[in-house]
């Protein structure tokens, strides 16, 4: 059985990686650089990787994607790069994935510096929130000499990479070294500060050429239904980082409930599953072509040994003593596509059934920070924070990115569409600032 | 299955292929594995005085991950006393009698000296003599070896001299390190010899190491040329052989050497004019066992075309070589690309753009990708797309009626000064 912080990916070896780098064909203008957000020169950084030009390789990758060492471990790269790889169709595609694994880890191990700050331009720039939009904006901005301020509610950087996102799939380590090579290019750090709480949106404005909303999303919301307030149910992003960053949760018990067919449903699961949890079943009310999980995710939850209950909506969590003891669900029905919009699925009548439950996790998606969008006064739909095609909000001098702007549609916000918005916000921020100052 | 014996001036062996006089030929022990492998003559490790090798002695080219495309030695001739080797010799011969056991031989250029090296050796029950006259390294300093060969007259006045002496067919191994092959092939015709073997190895030096900026193969932190093989000598080889094949003053067999590692590359040799084949540095990377395909290749070969002896092919390819003068330049072909079985790399399109004539567009289709379409009217038929092209028969090139008579350029030239005549 394996632990926590077993990673799920394994060691590469110098030969593997050999082999594999002089697999690759060395397309040119090649589909994998376009298949991906960040448009990674990967054939480039494959041969660089051939030619023992391991500082090049990591500065390729890093350059294009500044989250490119977590993107190597979360991306769903048989739908990107590798998906799109001249190999895929006849052969196995190049395990692009793993090579930019190694390359990224060759860097942190070797702790050099791929990246220098840009001359000054005394120009000013707030972010708002240190995940991977964040981040990368800020890599950005800096390499182009402004001098930027991240402002993180959390006591660390990295948002979902460092808190959100399991230790077997995505390490700490990694999360805060990526952090640290933007922090390193001179980024004032301002951790443990919610903006909107502990500084207002008009101080930003009011100090800061720009101010860029990076800021995510919120909690898991309420399941809206009784009993959610009896001890052992929990929001799974809390969940995650209580086990990521401590080691150690509350007795989860024999049986665990996820709710919810996410990639952080996945990782509830598998994270409840290798803290020991006998039992652990996810319940969706719709049905297995409608999850939003990733399938290689899918396909690891069940490696783990997950359990899945498709069609079943919960009705009401049972207790006892004040403790979770069970869970009542309903069988739903899935209905009719109208007009290309998802419906939710109807309920079916007298199928109620009750099973065992000592913690229920629900993973449902995540709240949105509506009163952020509010302060700084930009128009949100859906509380999706509405940009223009640089990412520059209703509000003048505001700019947003990641997945405040992320608009709910059939897959999951991907950490390197994140990166990718922070590069065009950085962009358009030097833009505007070039054409105000000259 | 096809007969693959051959017979070489006189020299008979099951099969075509050979091993080199070289490290796999060292010993008794190392040719009685070779032939329970299933080759078909070995040529003994040089005999001589035996010499005092240094260590470190091998190189390897590796190219994008391919190890040993290319590899170089400085190794001498034999460091075994030769009452030892002619010994294993006879051990051997009388175990395989079937097989061919050529003896190679490196002495100082003096005839007395010669006559009796070939003695003593022959009485071994040698089937034939192959004379160093190759070795680039080492040897050649001392007056032997190479620098011997890259003489034509001293070759011939070698050769004849063994040639006086032996009683068995003497094969002379010429060196690649020389200006023009075909002369030093007619000194050893002139000199007696019954067959030329080609190419020795090539003069090389392998690398220098990136991190202590020491040559290699480092010998106590010096280096020194090396000779050359493996496959990456294999063009160079071919062509020899080619040019001895169809030069009219060298007429006698030829063995081939040089980056010969699969029945395929066999076949290409004997083609050219080879009668046998001679391999190394594949056993040197793989062991004796890469026999096994060569024969059954081979076999396989000449079965599937209907030529039921491996000697119905020596030299068939020989006549379509010419001089550069002599090719049709108004002969045209053309670059196609099958678009079902493009997988869009696009590296037709860059060697094009980048490195010939520009004669590839990448034509934006409907359904936004694109697609890589000849020029036709601007394509040189250069082949170069079709090289680069990772999938087989994808891009093929196509020939073109011009409408116009064959024309080579000695012929323009003729008919131009005929004109101005």
């Amino acid at each position: 059985m394996s632990g926590l912080n077993d990673s799920i990916h394994k060691h590469l070896t110098r030969l593997e990686v050999s082999a594999e780098a002089n697999r690759c064909l060395f397309c040119y203008d090649a589909p994998c650089m376009h298949a991906c957000p960040t448009h990674i020169d990967v054939a480039a950084f494959i041969k660089k990787i051939a030619t023992d030009n391991l500082k090049g390789s990591a500065r390729t990758i890093m350059s294009a994607n500044p989250m490119g060492a977590s993107c190597a471990r979360v991306c769903p790269t048989e739908n990107l790069c590798e998906g799109a790889c001249v190999y895929a169709k006849d052969a196995a595609p190049i395990r692009i994935g793993d090579l930019q694994r190694y390359a990224t880890d060759w860097a942190r191990d070797h702790n050099v510096k791929l990246f220098q700050p840009g001359s000054p331009t005394g120009r000013s720039v707030a972010i708002v929130g240190g995940g991977p939009a964040g981040l990368s904006a800020a890599r950005e901005l800096r390499c182009m000499g402004h001098a930027v301020t991240i402002f993180e509610a959390k006591n660390e950087l990295g948002g979902l990479n460092t808190y959100g996102i399991v230790p077997f799939r995505l390490s700490t380590d990694v999360a805060l070294w990526e952090a640290q090579q933007v922090v390193g290019l001179g980024v004032e750090i301002k951790t443990g500060v919610a903006v909107g709480k502990d500084i207002a949106a008009d101080d930003l404005l009011a100090n800061f050429e720009a101010v860029v909303l990076a800021c995510g999303m919120g909690a898991v919301p309420k399941l809206g239904i009784p009993g959610e307030e009896l001890d052992g149910v929990l929001d799974a992003l809390d969940f995650i980082e209580t086990a990521k960053m401590t080691g150690a949760v509350r007795e989860l018990g024999k049986n665990v409930v996820v709710i919810g067919a996410g990639n952080t449903a996945i990782d509830a699961l598998t994270c409840s599953k290798r803290l020991g949890a006998e039992r652990v079943t996810m319940y969706y009310r719709r049905s297995e072509d409608d999850m939003t999980a990733y399938p290689f995710e899918y396909e690891f939850a069940k490696q783990e040994g997950v359990e899945f209950r498709w069609l079943c909506a919960p009705k009401r969590i049972i207790g006892t003593n004040g403790a979770v003891s069970g869970v009542e669900f309903v069988r739903t029905q899935r209905q009719a596509v109208d007009g290309g919009a998802r419906r939710p699925p109807a309920s079916l009548p007298g199928s109620e059934f009750v099973v065992a439950a000592d913690t229920v996790i629900r993973a449902i998606g995540q709240s949105r920070r509506t009163e952020l969008f509010d302060q700084f006064g930009v128009k949100h739909d859906g509380a999706v924070v509405q940009v223009d095609e640089h990412l520059e909000t209703s509000r003048p001098r505001v700019y947003a990115a990641g997945d405040c702007i992320f608009a709910k549609g059939s897959r999951e916000a991907m950490v390197v569409e994140a990166a990718e918005q922070g590069k065009i916000v950085a962009r358009a921020i030097d833009r505007k600032l070039e054409q105000r100052h000259g | 299955m096809a007969d693959l014996s051959v017979n070489m001036a006189g020299i008979k062996s099951p099969n075509p292929f050979w091993l080199a006089s070289a490290p796999p030929t060292n010993s008794g022990y190392q040719v009685m594995r070779a032939f329970d492998a299933g080759w078909g003559g070995v040529v003994w490790k040089t005999l001589g005085d035996p010499i005092v090798n240094v260590t470190s002695r091998f190189a390897g080219l590796d190219v994008n991950g391919v190890r040993m495309a290319g590899m170089n030695n400085i190794e001498l001739i034999t460091d075994r006393p030769l009452e030892d080797n002619l010994r294993e010799i006879r051990e051997v011969k009388k175990r395989f009698p079937d097989r061919a056991i050529v003896a190679s031989l490196m002495e100082e250029p003096s005839r007395a000296k010669w006559h009796a090296l070939v003695e003593k050796v022959q009485d071994a029950g040698v089937d034939g003599f192959e004379l160093n006259f190759g070795c680039p390294h080492g040897m050649s300093e001392r007056g032997m070896g190479s620098a011997v060969g890259q003489v034509p007259e001293l070759i011939a006045q070698n050769t004849a001299w063994v040639v006086e002496a032996a009683r068995v067919p003497v094969i002379v191994k010429l060196t690649p390190n020389i200006t023009d092959i075909r002369f030093c092939a007619r000194g050893a015709a002139q000199g007696g010899a019954h067959a030329i073997s080609l190419i020795n190895t090539i003069n090389s030096l392998i690398g220098v190491d990136l991190d202590t900026w020491q040559p290699i193969p480092q010998v106590d932190g010096m280096s020194t040329h090396g000779g050359y093989c493996g496959p990456a000598v294999k063009p160079i080889a071919l062509n020899m052989v080619a040019e001895c094949a169809r030069d009219p003053e060298v007429r006698i067999p030829i063995s081939g050497i040089g980056g010969i590692a699969t029945w395929q590359d066999a076949v290409e040799f004997m083609l050219m004019g080879a009668t046998t084949v001679q391999v190394c540095t594949a056993v040197m990377h793989h062991g004796f066992r890469i026999v096994e395909d060569m024969i059954d290749g081979l076999g396989n070969y000449l079965d599937a075309r209907g030529i039921s002896s491996a000697t119905g092919i020596i030299g068939r390819s020989v006549k379509l070589m010419t001089t550069w003068e002599n090719l049709n330049l108004e002969y045209k072909l053309i670059a196609r690309i099958d678009q079902d079985k493009c997988i869009h790399c696009n590296k037709c399109w860059v060697a094009c753009e980048d490195a010939a004539h520009q004669c590839i567009d990448r034509v934006a289709q409907s359904d936004g990708s694109t697609k890589l379409v000849v020029d036709e009217g601007e394509c040189v038929g250069c082949n170069l797309c079709a090289m680069v092209c990772p999938v087989p028969e994808c891009i093929s090139m196509l020939e073109v009626d011009t409408g116009k008579p064959a024309q080579s350029w000695k012929q323009r030239q003729a008919a131009a000064s005929g004109t101005a005549g």
